[in-house]
């Protein structure tokens, strides 16, 4: 299983980002081991249809499962389509590292 | 002989004056080219004859040749294709129909197909204008494919006023590309100003004779005419900021049938257009 998060940074400490389309990294971890992708996102900057743009990243990079803040409609069809399961919500202050043990330890205890 | 009505601002009073014109020419022919929030027709209330579908042409992929070499996605400018290697996949709202996929394609395994965009509506007032809106499907996100239709929807030579969207972006310049002569709208505010500046760079690079009106015209703020005059532009018309025309527009009445003085001001701007398109045509 590969678990991307939004990130503002490339390291595990940073702080997660809110948005889906416009973040600056996507940390993609696998974690059983905890080795972990900076993938900076092409979409950053792009004028329009970014999330779309970004979906097509982490589709491409495997990814099983996005944390994020919020995703848009259009990248949400597109996430769809990739079978990417979305757990949005997660606010800004929040390290990517939590944000991560967080969504495993829910895991374990379902 | 087609004018168009810009501004770089919304809420300058294009519509007032683009329907004030239409009315007070004879057989005029009305195109609302703002597609996203058509109001023309609050104002001329004009009776609906006919309302059809628009299409867009939107490409579609034939996976027998296709060998997701990933050409489509990297020329598509707004991101609607995206190379899932599976599976091309098409977000059509974001296709703006521009055809690099179709055209850069190496394995010619594209096509294009038609997808409703949107409505065109055609009717005609009372006083015998003919009208023209179109409504953008909602999600749509370019509406220069919807406007381009309804720009070419009348075929014929009457005095056509096309009522360009606000901005100086895609669907404005779609909608003034054409045209004979450009009525820039702007009012008296430092927003008015910044927008109209930036709506004159664009005509200037397009090649479109303009002239300015000075909708809510205010002579305390004064950087608007100290500009006018420093570089020589061509000012049309100034319309006052008053109290019975503001109520009578918000009435949805139209209002050079309502004010008298608003009627002659439209026909000494029509004039002054009607001069100025004659002299570009003789110089």
């Amino acid at each position: 299983m590969l678990v991307a998060i939004t990130s503002t940074c490339d390291t595990l400490d940073a702080l997660v980002n809110e948005k889906f389309g416009r973040c600056q990294y996507f940390l993609i971890v696998d974690p059983y081991t905890m080795k972990f992708e900076a993938v900076p996102n092409p979409a950053e900057q792009a004028q329009g249809g970014a999330g779309p743009k970004a979906a097509e990243v982490i589709i491409n990079k495997g990814v099983n499962v996005l944390l994020t803040g919020h995703v848009g409609d259009k990248a949400e069809q597109a996430l769809k389509t990739g079978n990417i399961k979305v757990v949005d919500g997660l606010s800004g202050n929040v390290k990517v590292k939590d944000a991560l043990n967080n969504y495993l330890s829910n895991l374990k205890r379902d | 002989m087609v004018i168009s009505i810009a501004s770089g601002k919304g809420g300058t009073g294009k519509t007032t004056v683009a329907c004030g014109l239409a009315s007070v020419i004879n057989e005029s022919v009305y195109i609302d080219c703002d597609v996203e929030e058509p109001n023309g027709h609050l104002l001329l209330k004009p009776g609906i004859l006919k309302e059809e579908p628009s299409y867009k042409l939107i490409p579609k992929i034939n996976y027998e040749s296709c060998d997701f070499c990933n050409k489509c996605a990297e020329v598509c400018e707004f991101n609607a294709l995206l190379n899932l290697k599976s599976e091309i996949y098409l977000i059509d709202e974001l296709c703006h129909s521009c055809g690099a996929c179709t055209y850069f394609c190496p394995q010619k395994a594209i096509t294009e197909a038609n997808k409703e965009n949107g409505k065109i509506r055609i009717g005609e007032t009372s006083n015998n204008i003919l009208f023209y809106d179109a409504y953008l499907k909602v999600g749509e996100a370019s509406a220069a494919p919807l406007i381009k239709k309804v720009k070419n929807a009348y075929k014929g030579n009457k005095t056509v006023i096309i009522d360009s969207p606000p901005g100086t972006s895609c669907s404005m310049l779609e909608s003034v590309k054409d045209s004979d002569f450009c009525v820039l709208v702007t009012e008296s505010t430092p927003f008015g100003f910044n927008d109209l500046k930036l709506a004159i760079n664009v005509l200037r690079q397009i090649k479109i004779p303009y002239g300015i009106v000075i909708n809510k015209y205010d002579e305390n703020y004064y950087l608007l005419d100290e500009y006018i005059q420093k570089n020589k532009l061509n000012l049309l018309l100034k319309i006052p900021f008053r109290m019975d025309i503001a109520e009578s527009y918000s009435k949805g009445e139209l209002l050079t049938e309502t004010i008298k003085d608003y009627r002659i001001m439209m026909l000494e701007l029509l004039e002054k257009i009607k001069t100025e398109i004659v002299e570009k045509e003789y110089v």
